[in-house]
């Protein structure tokens, strides 16, 4: 028998192989976590302002990010929570996707109502608010829902009318690139921006349609272009939006703090 | 040729671990849509492969020979982990594109294949060599398919535009299909139909031979 073959050779062999191999990964990944952390902080930031209009190149993105509010808002009564805090919130800083998988903190969502595959929603969630002078200028919302391949992750940006789109922008997703990935095409995210989200009637009715929307028709500020080649990537972006724009989303929060702003302008007239 | 230089550059062309050994397909289609990840990849692909080879052939006298794979494997995988974890604080924006594929580099066949073939058996400064060449054979790959995709499914080079694309208001329609993955096949068998052309030697042996038809043959047979 090879002398390599014995049973002490071979577990000596084994335990030293991964005691050594588990010694480099955990330090690498100890030494390199705080610099993923902050450049994913970052990244999630740079979208957030993005989303809003109000990146600017010349400036640091932390120090940008100082302009916007962060808030926890309970989606199911539509107010905001005081209690938890929104730094330390859901521990992932910005994924409140892991308040949905807590059995006590979301709720499931039936067939019929779980249009853009999410399974259960969660309660709490964050919302970032960009205010000057203290009136609120525009509200960005956490939105995803499936795509094609997977879940899209997004933020929603709209005015203090809270119902003018000021921007829509995707931080992950697993689209295929140049077809549903060019939901990140500067050219198609700006068809977003003025687009209207209720109807006269207050029903939500901003779809993205297949095609090139008309416009010269009257219906032109609720469509937007569809993505050429990717039909399903485009009616996932059509359902998130009336998913979380809708009863189950953030419907009863953005009525309450409509109600508040204009509380707010009478004050101040 | 020296040997070195002979193991260095076989794997490029004569001995092409894509074109010949058929290995590593899977990221070949994965990550070829566009030029940069594309070499992302490449470079991490071939940097697990030159410090595999290494690690094996550093330890191969030790290695018992029973638990051999899961010896290589765990070599693969750590270096795997390694290269995702610096991707992923030196390039975030990317890793998010090809963060998958960099841990499917543990499954990729060329890796562990080099690890049994021959780092198993070399010395360790030619097992680098190996790992090296070959990493370079399957870049080379990944970067013709990846240039010709991109060229044509997005009129870009580096996401540099190149040809004015009709939904940037300018003329070209994009190729869509040179965008999804079934595209890399084709052109993978193009680049391997030239490549068999040139070098001869690299065309197999049928391994069978298609049977006359039928008919033929009874007439044939009543014939003579």
């Amino acid at each position: 028998m090879n002398k390599n073959d014995t049973l002490i050779k071979t577990l000596i062999v084994g335990i030293c192989l991964c005691l050594f191999c588990s010694i480099i990964i955990s330090t690498v990944a100890v030494e390199l976590r705080e610099k993923q952390a902050s450049l994913k902080l970052q990244d999630q930031q740079s979208k957030i302002l993005s989303s809003a209009g109000l990146l600017t190149p010349e400036k640091d993105i932390k120090e940008q990010f100082k302009s916007i509010e962060e808030r926890v808002i309970d989606i199911t009564t539509g107010e905001f929570n005081y209690s938890l805090n929104p730094n330390t919130f859901s521990g992932k800083n910005f994924e409140s996707e892991d308040y949905s998988k807590n059995l006590s903190t979301s709720i499931a969502l039936s067939s019929k109502e779980d249009i853009s595959s999410l399974k259960r929603r969660e309660n709490f969630t964050k919302v970032y608010l960009y205010k000057e002078d203290e009136t609120i200028k525009a509200i960005i919302l956490p939105i995803r829902g499936l795509g094609l391949w997977g879940t899209m992750y997004g933020y929603l940006a709209i005015e203090s009318d809270l119902n003018t789109i000021i921007g829509l922008e995707y931080y992950s997703h697993k689209e295929t690139p140049g077809l549903g990935a060019e939901v990140n095409n500067p050219r198609w995210k700006a068809l977003w921006k003025g687009k209207k989200i209720h109807s006269n009637e207050g029903n939500i009715k901003i779809t993205v349609i297949k095609g090139i929307a008309d416009r010269s028709s009257s219906e032109i500020n609720y469509q937007v272009d569809g993505l050429s080649g990717a039909t399903i990537t485009s009616k996932g972006v059509s359902k998130m939006l009336s998913f979380w724009l809708g009863d189950l989303g953030y419907k009863k929060f953005l009525s309450k703090l409509k109600e508040e702003i204009e509380e707010a302008q009478k004050k101040n007239v | 040729m020296s040997k070195s230089s002979k193991i260095l550059l076989n794997p490029i062309f004569n001995d092409n671990p894509i074109t010949l050994q058929i290995l590593g397909i899977c990221s070949a289609l994965a990550v070829t849509s566009n030029l940069y990840p594309t070499l992302l990849m490449c470079f991490a692909l071939t940097s697990v492969l030159c410090l595999s080879n290494l690690l094996v052939s550093l330890i191969r006298n030790h290695i018992p020979t029973n638990v051999r794979m899961i010896v290589q494997i765990t070599i693969i995988a750590s270096l795997v982990v390694l290269v995702d974890e610096l991707l992923k604080a030196y390039d975030y924006e990317n890793s998010k594109t090809i963060g998958v594929f960099v841990g499917l580099i543990i499954t990729n066949c060329i890796v562990m294949g080099r690890a049994e073939a021959f780092a198993m058996q070399n010395s360790p400064w030619m097992s680098f060599l190996d790992g090296l060449g070959n990493g370079l054979g399957y870049s080379l790959i990944l970067i013709v398919v990846a240039t010709i995709r991109e060229f044509f499914g997005a009129g870009s080079l580096f996401s540099y535009e190149i040809l004015p694309l009709v939904q940037n208001g300018g003329w070209y329609v994009g190729n869509n299909f040179a965008l999804l993955s079934g595209s890399s096949f084709i052109i993978i068998g193009l680049f391997i139909w030239a490549l068999r052309s040139w070098k001869t030697d690299q065309i197999e042996d049928p391994e069978f031979k298609v049977a006359r038809n039928n008919l033929e043959t009874k007439e044939a047979g009543t014939r003579i």
